[in-house]
């Protein structure tokens, strides 16, 4: 499925170690995004937005537990794992105990696409995009399974608004993504990033190669931080209105669960939007004139780099918006997805048709 | 189709504008607001920066004429009991021991040159329930009750908030008590015997030491 044999060289190389007849090499592959996500959880994730929250509002955060409260997160995840594990009497258990599951899946499927660089990527698939929109449809049913689970009234609300959102934010998030893979002519993740890729830097991205992109990429943005669950569209949470929406009723490790998925589902909007818009891995730096800066900031590892720092990029951006702007009301959220995203949206989709044909 | 688009116009402005009051503070983080206080002329321009105090180890000083815990100079102190009957809430308990004759001396003076004539085993406030209203303050004719510019008493355990301030230890209390019953018994025999009322009178002085415990 690889296109370009110098690409995904590490990966194809992981997967063909195996001992024996246990496939050591895909479990590595596997484990990286999984250790990934926990990390940048534990630190950027949580404390990171702890931090940058309190800035924002001329606070200074948690001080106490290590030099600058580093140690927070870690004292926070000991006190979870010694919480009581509790399932409600008259919840429905199974559902209650697979939900936070669906929902880690869910984001933890859509990273086998992601190229973590040019020479990593967990499954190059020639629908790669198309694969990452569709899994994150696993989401609704884990939200609406640890909802409806709980038999609990506030978490029933949370879980439904959560599926009227999530599903309408669907469409002008996949409409935009469509417009990127109109740009490049293929759903292929690596591909899409390799048509980007050129000694000019940040000129070869389709943000600034297309003069409709910022529409689309604008529109995605929006749709990606309703489709996290993200302020301002967090009501399916709504921990004000709802007390804490569809995991009202989630403690210890489950609730952590939960949010180790919302935090791999912010990587993963923030990696898709760095991939279809701003290149993926490829280096912002151009080449000027003799000195090779672009030349000299590729290659597998800086590519790692790059789309991380892009990934965070965005999550800083959503961090930001989610502590600057007040929750949507639901008729309001309606109206934005419906009224306002998904008519752009399209119009988005026909001048970029324009333009790719007159290109 | 107008409003539409204002709407639209209007909240892309406004996000711009909310996204970059935040983003303001979030890059003045790296400055502390000042400490500058009330009746400092710069008080309302520091509105950038943390404020957040991490109490324990950043206080704001108190002034030092601030009046907030209260303190017995039990060394000032005549047992003269005018601030435990003052007291609106009861928070000061005291204890004397008349002084007998020949502990005068041992009993001192004041630091205002007044003869001590009472023993104060038990001089003891609860602090939590005072109320800091200084009533204690105005009547005590020594000054030796007053409140200090200490804000932060705080403690785990109520009972430690009881302050003891008694001149005396329990075995030595005990002690000038017996020596002044010894003292009054003596007197009031030798008041017998020279011939006074048969009905003697416990003590020659107007008021006899209150009962002890």
């Amino acid at each position: 499925m690889s296109s370009s044999p110098s690409l995904n060289t590490w990966s194809d190389a992981l997967s063909g170690l195996s001992i024996g007849w246990f496939p050591l090499g895909l479990v590595i592959i596997a484990a990286i995004p999984l250790v990934f996500i926990a990390l940048y959880a534990l630190t950027y994730g949580v404390y990171g937005e702890r931090k940058i929250s309190a800035f924002m509002q001329d606070r200074l955060g948690p001080m106490e537990v290590g030099i600058w409260g580093l140690l927070q997160t870690l004292a926070d995840i000991l006190k979870l794992l010694q919480k009581e594990d509790i399932v409600p009497k008259l919840a429905d258990k199974f559902l209650f105990v697979i939900g936070p599951g669906i929902l880690f899946v869910g984001s933890f499927l859509a990273f086998a696409v992601l190229p973590f660089g040019p020479a990593f990527i967990g499954a190059d698939l020639n629908v790669g995009l198309f694969y990452a929109v569709g899994i994150v449809a696993i989401e609704v049913v884990g939200i609406l399974a640890a909802g409806w689970g709980s038999n609990n009234k506030w978490a029933l609300y949370g879980a439904v608004r959560s599926v009227a959102q999530i599903v309408s934010y669907e469409i002008p998030a996949s409409i935009a993504l469509l417009c990127a893979a109109m740009l490049a002519g293929t759903l292929s993740m690596q591909q899409i990033t390799m048509m980007q890729a050129g000694p000019g830097g940040f000129m070869h991205w389709f943000l600034f190669t297309n003069p409709i992109a910022w529409l689309p990429f604008l529109i995605y943005f929006i749709s990606s931080l309703a489709e996290t669950n993200r302020a301002p569209f967090d009501i399916p949470e709504a921990e004000s209105e709802l007390v804490a929406g569809y995991f009202t009723e989630y403690s210890g490790m489950k609730f952590a669960v939960i949010f180790l998925a919302e935090y791999g589902r912010m990587f993963m909007v923030s990696a898709i939007i760095s991939i279809a818009f701003l290149g993926g891995w490829t280096s912002p730096l151009p080449n000027i004139g003799g000195l090779e800066l672009n030349t000299m900031t590729s290659g597998p590892v800086w590519g790692a780099f790059w789309i991380i720092m892009k990934g965070f990029f965005f999550i800083f951006v959503q961090m930001w918006l989610r502590w600057t702007l007040p929750r949507l009301r639901v008729d309001q959220l309606m109206y934005l997805c419906w009224k306002v995203l998904t008519p752009f949206s399209l119009i988005a989709f026909v001048l970029t048709a324009i333009w790719v044909i007159n290109h | 189709m107008s409003e539409y688009f204002s709407n639209i116009k209007t909240s892309a402005t406004t996000i711009a504008t909310g996204m970059g009051i935040t983003l303001k503070h979030f890059f003045n983080a790296v400055k502390r607001k000042g400490d500058a206080g009330i009746d400092d002329a710069d008080y309302f321009r520091q509105v950038d920066g943390l404020c957040t105090l991490q109490y324990p180890k950043e206080a704001i000083p108190t002034p030092p004429h601030g009046r907030y815990r209260l303190y017995c100079n039990i060394d000032d102190c005549i047992g003269c009991r005018q601030c435990d009957r003052a007291c609106p809430v009861q928070c000061i308990t005291i204890e004397t021991i008349k002084a007998t004759s020949d502990d005068l001396e041992a009993c001192g003076k004041t630091s205002g040159g007044q003869q001590k004539r009472m023993w104060v085993p038990v001089f003891d406030i609860d602090v939590a329930k005072c109320m800091t209203c200084g009533i204690c303050v105005s009547v005590c004719p020594t000054e030796c009750l007053y409140h200090t510019p200490v804000a932060d008493f705080s403690e785990f355990n109520v009972k430690n908030m009881m302050y003891h301030f008694g001149n005396l230890s329990k075995i030595e209390a005990e002690a000038k008590t017996k020596k002044l019953a010894e003292q009054q018994a003596q007197a009031a025999k030798e008041k017998a015997a020279a011939g006074g009322a048969p009905g003697a009178k416990p003590a020659p002085k107007p008021k006899p030491a209150p009962p002890q415990a």
